[in-house]
């Protein structure tokens, strides 16, 4: 179970696909936040690039596009940032419940709505 | 296992209409069945992905005073359910151990609650992962998955030796059943519901 590609990943890979840099703004994407593409991927993109345009044609949770990816998420948003601050992907991000705080009852109630529905 | 095919395969496009992404995470030890019962549950085909930390090596052996950092990776399976034509639920099994919690903050802050996953035969497995969730402020239930051939204990033998609180549910569940896992699910959705509504009528 739990096949660990990554283990076997050469870092300079992941180095190399993120410019060197080790940081994103992580408080503005998480696991779950949608990522929607605005525009269509160009000749000369980065391939990573590309195919993060590519799969969210339809929106797409941060978590699947690194699945996806087979990159770290930390590795994802950071590629993730550099798109969205050039407009080419926008982000729709979860009701986020500060930590350590409940849902409000109405969302957990269509959250209900919905399972009863499985 | 690998290339563009699993990744048709695995790729099933969310409705353009969703705008929520929510979560849950299923935390138990190895071969509890977490990865099962994402997959009993699961519109798509349960996908795996990981994330890697470097820390200081604070309380780790000197490796001879070569490693003062040291990364952990930490590899975790999910898979996904369309609530409604807004929202969409990921529910992400975790690991246990412990250096898994050093990435809950990270990963796992702003999840709706838990489930706790137990196996009866190792229930000191899930006395870290319960004090860990206390210590996050994470609402949980905690649901015993029933194997064949395991030892049925009554359930409240379970919450005495989880020294569990009388308001935390406790249920039996089979990871294999979707109507099991839907159940649970729906318990610990419940159990929020309960907790937030109460919370909201003591707000000032």
């Amino acid at each position: 179970m739990n096949p660990r590609p990554l283990d076997h990943e050469d870092p300079d890979r992941l180095y190399t696909v993120t410019g060197g840099r080790s940081r994103a703004d992580e408080n503005s994407l998480d696991l779950v936040t949608l990522i929607v593409s605005e525009c269509d991927s160009a000749p000369g993109m980065q391939s990573e690039y590309v195919r993060i345009i590519e799969m969210c044609a339809r929106p797409m949770a941060v978590a699947e596009i690194s699945a996806a990816l087979r990159l770290p998420i930390s590795v994802v948003k950071i590629l993730l940032c550099d798109l969205l601050d050039a407009g080419q992907v926008t982000a729709r991000n979860p009701a986020a419940a500060a930590p350590a705080q409940l849902p409000d009852p109405k969302t957990l109630k269509q959250v209900l709505v919905g399972l009863r529905k499985l | 296992m690998d290339s563009a095919s699993s990744e048709l395969a695995t790729h099933v496009p969310l409705r353009s209409t969703i705008d929520t992404g929510l979560k849950i995470v299923v935390v138990g030890g190895f071969g509890v069945g977490k990865t099962t019962m994402v997959s009993s549950v699961s519109e798509i085909r349960p996908l795996s992905t990981e994330e890697t930390m470097t820390r200081a090596g604070i309380g780790i052996d000197d490796a001879g005073g070569v490693a003062d950092k040291f990364t952990t990776t930490v590899a975790f399976d999910f898979g996904r359910i369309t609530l409604n034509d807004r929202m969409v639920l990921y529910l992400f099994g975790a690991p246990g151990q412990e250096r898994f919690w050093f990435l809950w903050d990270r990963l796992f802050s702003g999840s709706l609650g838990a489930v706790v996953l137990v196996d009866t035969r190792r229930l000191a497995d899930s006395w870290y992962a319960i004090d860990r969730l206390e210590h996050h402020r994470m609402p949980f239930i905690v649901a015993r998955n029933i194997f064949d051939g395991a030892q049925v204990h009554p359930l409240e033998h379970v919450r005495d030796a989880l020294d569990l609180a009388a308001d935390v549910p406790l249920i039996d569940c089979d990871a294999r059943r979707r109507d099991s896992c839907k159940t649970t699910l729906i318990t610990l959705v419940d159990h929020l519901y309960t907790l937030s509504s109460a919370a909201q009528e003591n707000a000032p």
